[in-house]
């Protein structure tokens, strides 16, 4: 667990659709019910048509620029394995890595301009980075759909915040009961299952 | 987006906001009645917001000249107007803006304009503030979303009082970082409850335009009187006085993060510049650095006061700022080489491939540039939009971009001008329909009324697709989401001067028709317009279809479905043959993830061996990508 007295920084990334920003938010609203000064950041330039996003969560005491600067990441969460290591050096030498091990290869990729990396998670590994890995993907689709994948990622580093795990998971599961309550008890059981992979 | 009135949040709510939404609910708490704007990335959310709140008219307007004109119109009616658009956006409504600072404003007239600094989604890069002094106005710069609304709500104030147009200034750390916001309670505000006639204010024929100049050189020293008590303008005192900084906008907030003991000269509204308070910060320290986006405007302007600062020397005078560049940049101010904070992480960053945007899944777009890529002897000039994807891989199919509506009036002047070796060549111009609405019109009217030998593609997808889907003219509904006028795409190009016989609608899904019409169209004499009628694939009312997959037993590898640029289809192994020619090719055999594609049937078309057939199991797939709310341009 991160120590209460500093700002801490967790870099959100993944592919554009796949839910970064909505998992990022969560992070900020369960910060600020804990009574966090609290920013959030995008670089997300053209998300939507499959581009990389990378969302910057800030919350300490007092917090000036919204950008985490490199090097000074404590929780790197990363939905798609490539971009688990694009943005990896972001991390602080005692940083923590949670990554999806799903693939997602970009039309560049499909066409052979570039290739995907072989192992991305070793890739990450080998620079010295605690990294734990999972399936996040398949637990979504298990549960039913892939869209969960942002909320098991929250229950993957719920247990690496100023925070406790069922705060944030209750967070999670008001927000779709006001928004899609159908979806609320779905998501908790996405939020158990990512924490237990983590584990 | 269908946005119905919310209750706003009641005065003295803390809340999550973006600097949008922060804009908007100051615009709503200023009493204004108007606002408008057209849709720009990263201004885009200002009015999206702003159409939810009671009691105040918001438009998408066809282009942010109409936009600021209509914030004109309610000024002189004795309300308070408003228009927002991003730093390209100012370009085109500068017309009205530099004439408008003469007549001055009744009710208060504040124009937020958002540079999109390091290039999110934008063709330049412009630093807004130049327009302050090219217009002798205020220039307000908030570093954050609380500053956003306190500001917002101050250039009204100030636009009223100093009788001009305001502008807020913001960049894309503003817009779009969230942080905490104390809102307030809405004013009811209204200078004058009717237009007053009064042509030598109002008609700016050059008789009574030239009285007006005086007036407004006067006004800039009223404003530079007022900027040296602003409380948007405030110096930090700090125990390090070896470096003191000059900052304004999002930089102010980097330099907080790496430098908080320096004392800091804060500046929020910034223009004209409080020279006075720059000298004082001067006296207390023994170096000053200059920290600002993106030109060196402040740092110059000091300068000329005989001021030594440092600036652009060190700092890079493009592209964000960051605590990271400041770090590194201004270390050797400090006598150091860089950082080497044993808690900061020195890893150079992984090699990964790039993942550039791409088009979506069953994109209306994806058809026409795969048949514009099977043309040869075509030169393709292109405008903005997704459409603008085309330029990329497989496509390779659109050869310019250059400002909204350009392709028209560009394709003409390369008919004008053929050299020899083009002498042959077809001209295909190629816009959607919101830019052919907002700019692209007058150049198909130069087209016609010229005589020029181009072919134009107007994709009509019904929305606003890259700024995340937004309501124009040719959508049919406005920003409410109610029903008004659609325009007529046929009706309007022949109005235009395009012979009837010259005008084709096609489904850009069919390819052989799409294919054969266009080269029937490039082979004619005159110019002709193809308009494609298929809707964007992430709008509300798409259907997706039953999806398809590969069966692998008949993939003979020959990628032609790749080229059609799907980002569902994936390679899956690659392999080299020798052809009885001799020849050596690759083959590229292929699936589809059923989960995304939607049943569009483009890739059938191309494929020889019939290998592509409907999902045996799959349930259809979401309509275009799984997007989280606000996750747009």
């Amino acid at each position: 667990m991160i120590n209460n007295n500093r700002i801490v920084n967790i870099l959100v990334v993944g592919v554009g659709g796949q839910g970064v920003m909505t998992a990022s938010e969560i992070l900020c609203d369960t910060a600020i019910s804990q009574g966090f000064d609290t920013k959030k950041t995008e670089m997300a330039g053209m998300s939507q048509r499959g581009g990389v996003v990378s969302s910057h969560v800030r919350f300490g005491s007092k917090v000036y620029s919204p950008e985490i600067a490199r090097g000074e990441a404590d929780i790197l969460v990363a939905f798609e394995a490539a971009e688990g290591m694009r943005w990896c050096h972001y991390l602080r030498p005692d940083g923590v890595a949670m990554i999806n091990r799903l693939h997602l290869e970009p039309p560049v990729v499909s066409l052979g301009l570039y290739p995907y990396p072989h192992h991305p998670v070793e890739e990450i590994r080998k620079q010295g980075i605690r990294v734990h890995d999972f399936d996040g993907s398949a637990i979504a689709l298990k549960l039913g759909d892939k869209r969960l994948v942002n909320t098991v990622m929250l229950g993957a580093i719920s247990e690496n915040l100023p925070f406790s795990p069922e705060l944030l998971k209750e967070r999670i599961v008001e927000r779709f009961r006001i928004r899609k309550p159908a979806l609320a008890e779905l998501n908790a059981l996405a939020f158990d299952h990512g924490r237990a992979a983590a584990r | 987006m269908n946005p119905k009135p919310l209750t706003p949040p009641v005065a003295g709510s803390r809340l999550l906001m973006s600097g949008n939404e922060a804009v908007a609910r100051a615009v709503w708490d200023a009493g204004a009645r108007v606002a408008a704007a057209y849709p720009g990335t990263p201004s885009t959310e200002i009015l999206e917001t702003l159409a939810f709140y009671p009691d105040i008219y918001a438009e998408w307007s066809v282009n942010e000249k109409v936009s600021l004109e209509v914030a004109i119109g309610a000024s002189l009616a004795g309300a308070r107007g408003f228009c927002a658009m991003k730093h390209v956006g100012l370009n085109v409504a500068s017309d009205a803006l530099m004439t408008l600072t003469l007549t001055g404003v009744v009710g208060g007239l504040v124009i937020a304009v958002a540079d999109d600094v390091g290039f999110s989604s934008s063709q330049n890069e412009q630093d807004s503030r130049y327009w302050g002094r090219f217009g002798h106005l205020p220039i307000l710069e908030p570093s954050d979303s609380q500053e956003a609304y306190a500001m917002t709500l101050e250039a009204f104030a100030l636009s009223e009082t100093y009788n001009t147009p305001v502008i807020v200034r913001m960049t894309t750390r503003v817009n779009h970082v969230k942080c905490l916001v104390t809102v307030g309670e809405r004013q009811q505000h209204r200078v004058a409850d009717s237009f007053t006639k009064d042509p030598r204010r109002w008609v700016m024929v050059p008789g009574n335009a030239q009285h007006h100049v005086p007036k407004m050189l006067a006004r800039d020293k009223a404003l530079a009187a007022a900027t040296l008590s602003s409380p948007f303008n405030r110096l930090e005192p700090g125990s390090d006085t070896h470096l003191g900084f000059i900052t304004s906008g999002a930089a102010y907030m980097h330099v907080r993060d790496v430098f908080p003991n320096a004392p800091v000269l804060k500046l929020g509204f910034s223009h004209p510049i409080p020279i006075e308070l720059v000298r004082q910060l001067s006296e207390k320290v023994e170096k000053l650095v200059v920290v600002e986006e993106t030109e060196p405007l402040l740092e110059t302007e000091i300068k000329a006061h005989g001021i030594s600062v440092h600036g652009k020397d060190l700092l890079p005078a493009n592209g964000e700022l960051s605590p990271t560049v400041l770090r590194k940049n201004l270390a050797p101010l400090l006598g150091q080489t860089a950082a080497t904070d044993p808690n900061i992480g020195q890893q150079p960053a992984l090699e990964v491939f790039p993942r550039p945007p791409t088009m979506c899944a069953a994109c209306p777009h994806m058809g026409v540039f795969y048949t514009l890529s099977q043309l040869r002897n075509v030169n393709i000039p292109g405008d903005i939009g997704c459409y603008t994807l085309g330029a990329g891989h497989p496509w390779k199919s659109l050869d310019t971009c250059i400002s909204m509506g350009a392709a028209m009036g560009v394709a003409l002047g390369m008919d004008k001008a053929r050299g020899a070796e083009d002498e042959n060549k077809r001209i295909v111009a190629v816009i959607g329909d919101s830019t052919f609405l907002h700019m692209g019109m007058q150049g198909l009217l130069d087209i016609a009324y010229n005589h020029g030998n181009v072919t134009v593609l107007l994709l009509d997808n019904r929305t606003v697709g890259m700024t995340g889907g937004q309501e124009n003219p040719g959508t049919g509904r406005d920003i409410y989401g109610n029903p008004a006028p659609r325009v007529d795409f046929v009706k309007l190009v022949e109005a235009l001067g395009i012979a009837p016989d010259r005008i084709h609608v096609v489904d850009p899904y069919q390819l052989p028709v799409l294919f054969k019409t266009l080269r029937q169209e490039t082979k004619t004499e005159g110019p002709s317009v193809i308009i494609t009628n298929k809707p964007c694939v992430l709008i509300d009312h798409y259907e997706a279809l039953k999806p398809y997959e590969v069966d692998a037993s008949l993939c003979t590898g020959c990628g032609n479905c790749v080229e059609v640029g799907c980002p569902a289809i994936h390679v899956t192994r690659r392999e080299k043959v020798i052809k009885p020619s001799g020849k050596e090719v690759e083959l590229a055999f292929v699936n589809i993830e059923t989960t995304a594609c939607t049943g569009c049937g483009l890739c059938l078309q191309p494929c020889a061996p019939k290998a592509i057939i409907h999902a045996s199991t799959s349930k259809p797939a979401t309509a275009g990508m799984v997007t989280a709310p606000g996750e747009s341009q």
